[in-house]
């Protein structure tokens, strides 16, 4: 298995004689490499065999720009065609202003993360001013009701729950309760079902017809495999959904399902959820998304993720400081707290290519920031600031006083001067005005040494 | 068929042959006639496969092997190149070892047995952990199970139903709690009141955030304290509806649990759970049992036959291309 569609195709390409255009030979090979890839990321057999036929078409129309491989042309036909199949652009949650309460409805299959998302979706809701009730309509799954409650109290967002297994009573009392709450937004859960299962698919669509949602959306799991076409289609015929949620995109799951069932039922894909926290919801890139699936990094979603998180002052003084070489140990602390506040240092290292191959791996998986947090804390200001002081006997010191072994001291002043190397390979080619790319900074490791 | 009779088995029998009637009509692969492997036969099995999650370097993997057995021969029937193609893949299965029984009924190796349930979030540990206690109760063994999600909300509430359901004990500190601590609160539980079997529930993770996964390894290492070979088996929970993805989880916990086979989920829907095949490959990690619904009975002893036929089960036409 391969990391990355570009690197393989251009790998098919050195392989292939006559490499500098694309012609009916090398295109017949390169397809295979795509289609292949496009199965092992679950994109569904038909989808990917229709879309390798597209894909080919359009390559061989191509004219071959002189600056760039065909390898790299044909990426970006890739890259074009799943971005446009996608939908192109962000679709927003629709919700018509003047109709209170509006109504969403959620449905899926067990496990896909409905609850976990309706709660993500009133926090979401209620930061942009508006004042959600989410409505327990999954009566079935043993304390599916207490799971939402404790989710609503998490957020501050009222409950609504009946005590009889009875959904339509539930989703009806919910609606009440929202009137008279002067709630404007009714999100209700619904409990998981199969699509071949009659009576559930039979509730669903009373509820829908009865409540008569603004938005209807389908939860999905993104690591769902081929069966994901079948099953958003029955639930489409069955439901006529508004839009999809994509969920568990905290996973290395390459997410083809989105591109099937986009392809197959002709829905947008609103919402991604990207972690178990109230806040891991995000709006849906098709661009980003077709990156993903070719396995190409998300540098996009990078940068504005740390944006928005990031306090902007502190990163300023944080830019400066890494640029004049000053980053001390102070400084880390500082950044992991921020870090935190973004979710996993891998899923963000995930998300800039080339990045996930260049750290290695086990070093950022013994991230932990506990015993990491300790040891700066036990340090002294002089050391923070200059850790090449930190000796046998501080590192024994350390140890001792945050609970952690010699090793795992050491292990973190290494990681801290491997970070500082990297962050200076970053910004030469930051100044430099280089694309930040494993390349480049290889490149720049390698001129370095 | 004498065996069967001598056993008594008629009704066992009966199924089996009836099993067999119905499957040449059921195997989606089978072009009318068929007695010789051909690319046509090939194409269609491969796209079978694929459609089945099986993946796509497993099924080529398959594929040639197929190719290679049948190359030059005609076989008689239809049925004869049916089971030759089975007899491959099914070969691709590892089975479970001695040491971790798979029928609810055999003797364990340790007592209190215990066994952790892990997997991904929404993969269905919960339910499965209450279906193990389910048959192991029924199997007269006495059952204890330990409510180790701390995490996810409501989770001990859930399970507490369960196991209400179950008939079963529960042990659990509620959300928030140390894991690892309920883990060693209900073993040492179980080796004082004379407990057979515990089985530990714990939080859905997914499998590339490494703190958790050390959390696992943690949880590990203090059921390890009250009882150094615990855990004794390591049952690794897969959605039956995961794609790709699912060798990862697979490839993931083994490197911080010591997995020693695999629940399957969720096969009562239209998917195949194809990707096992790879997974067991990969990791040689055998599938004990499979989920195929969400009452407490809905639990199998993992069958390599029927799994396989299921496989190339034709469903609704949908392998037709």
């Amino acid at each position: 298995m391969f990391d990355n569609l570009s690197d393989k195709l251009e790998l098919t390409f050195k392989k292939l004689a006559g490499q500098a255009t694309i012609n009916e030979v090398n295109i017949g090979i390169a397809m295979r490499d795509i289609k292949r890839a496009l199965l092992s990321a679950d994109v569904n057999y038909k989808v990917a065999k229709k879309l390798v036929e597209d894909i080919r078409e359009k390559s061989l129309g191509e004219s071959v720009i002189k600056s760039v491989s065909p390898a790299q042309m044909i990426v970006k036909i890739v890259n074009d065609e799943l971005t446009e199949i996608m939908g192109g652009e962000n679709q927003p949650l629709n919700l018509p202003p003047k109709k209170i309460p509006a109504i969403v409805m959620v449905a899926g299959l067990q496990g896909s993360g409905k609850t976990t998302f309706c709660a993500k979706l009133a926090k979401r809701l209620k930061k942009n001013g508006k004042n959600p009730i989410l409505v327990a309509a999954d009566v079935y799954r043993p304390a599916a009701i207490e799971q939402l409650r404790t989710l609503g109290e998490q957020i501050d967002v009222p409950v609504f729950s009946v005590e009889e297994p009875d959904a339509m009573k539930a989703a009806l009392g919910g609606l009440e309760a929202a009137k008279s709450g002067a709630k404007d937004v009714v999100i209700v859960d619904t409990a998981g079902r199969l699509q071949i299962d009659e009576v559930m698919m039979a509730e669903a669509e009373a509820l829908k017809n009865r409540l008569s949602p603004d938005e209807l959306l389908f939860v999905v799991d993104s690591m769902m495999g081929q069966e994901a076409v079948n099953t958003a289609k029955a639930f489409n015929d069955r439901l006529d959904f508004d839009g999809v949620v994509l969920t568990k995109l905290d996973g290395d799951a390459r997410g083809g399902a989105a591109l099937s069932i986009r392809q197959v039922v002709e829905k947008p894909i609103k919402f991604m959820s990207v972690g178990e926290k109230v806040d891991d919801l995000d709006v849906f890139y098709p661009d980003r998304m077709a990156q993903r699936i070719l396995g190409m990094g998300d540098i996009v979603s990078f940068v504005e993720k740390a944006q928005e998180t990031l306090d902007l002052e502190k990163t300023m003084q944080m830019q400066s400081k890494l640029m004049k070489n000053e980053f001390d140990l102070d400084d880390f602390f500082d950044q992991l707290q921020q870090l935190k506040k973004m979710g996993s240092i891998q899923g963000l290292i995930e998300m800039v290519p080339g990045l996930n191959k260049m750290v290695p791996k086990q070093d950022l998986e013994n991230i932990d920031f506990k015993p990491i947090e300790a040891m700066i804390s036990s340090m002294t200001k002089l050391e923070r600031k200059q850790p090449e002081i930190i000796n046998g006997s501080r590192r024994q010191r350390i140890a001792h006083g945050s609970g952690t072994r010699v090793q795992e001291v050491n292990m973190l002043l290494k990681q801290f001067s491997e970070m500082k190397k990297m962050m200076r390979s970053v910004n030469r080619l930051a100044k430099s005005g280089r694309k930040i790319t494993t390349e480049n900074l290889a490149l720049d490791k390698f001129l370095k040494r | 068929m004498g065996f069967f009779d001598k056993l008594g088995l008629s009704r066992l029998k009966e199924g089996l042959s009836k099993t067999r009637d119905t499957l040449k009509e059921k195997l989606a692969f089978v072009s009318k006639g068929k007695t010789e492997v051909d690319d046509e036969f090939l194409e269609e099995l491969e796209n079978i496969l694929v459609a089945a999650d099986v993946g796509v370097e497993t099924t080529l993997d398959i594929v040639d092997a197929i190719t290679e057995r049948s190359k030059g021969k005609t076989y008689r029937s239809e049925e004869e190149l049916n089971e030759m193609v089975m007899e491959e893949i099914r070969k691709l299965l590892v089975e479970s070892s001695h040491d971790h029984p798979v029928d609810f009924d055999a003797p364990l190796s340790a007592k209190p047995y215990v066994i952790m349930i892990v997997g991904v979030n929404g993969a269905g540990k919960t339910t499965s952990v209450a279906k193990l206690a389910h048959n192991y109760d029924k199997a007269g063994k006495k059952v204890v199970i330990a409510a180790a999600d701390t995490f996810r909300a409501a989770a001990y509430e859930q399970l507490k139903i369960w196991a209400d359901r179950a008939g079963v004990p529960i042990i659990g500190q509620g959300q928030g709690a140390d894991p690892a601590s309920v883990v060693f609160d209900s073993v040492s539980s179980a080796v004082s009141k004379g407990t057979d079997v515990v089985l530990v529930d714990t939080a859905g993770r997914l499998h590339n955030k490494s703190h958790l996964m050390e959390e696992l390894a943690k949880i590990m290492r203090v059921a390890k304290k009250k009882i150094p070979e615990a855990p004794h088996e390591v049952l690794l929970v897969l959605d039956g509806t995961t794609g790709q993805n699912a060798v990862q989880q697979a490839r993931e916990f083994t490197k911080f649990v010591n997995v020693t086979g695999l629940v399957v989920t969720k096969l009562d829907g239209t998917s195949k759970g194809g990707i096992v095949l790879s997974i067991s490959r990969e990791l040689n990690l055998p599938v004990k049992y499979i989920g195929v619904g969400e009452k407490i009975d809905d639990l199998q002893l993992f069958d390599r036959s029927s799994f396989v036929e299921a496989l190339l089960e034709k469903e609704n036409g949908k392998a037709e291309e």
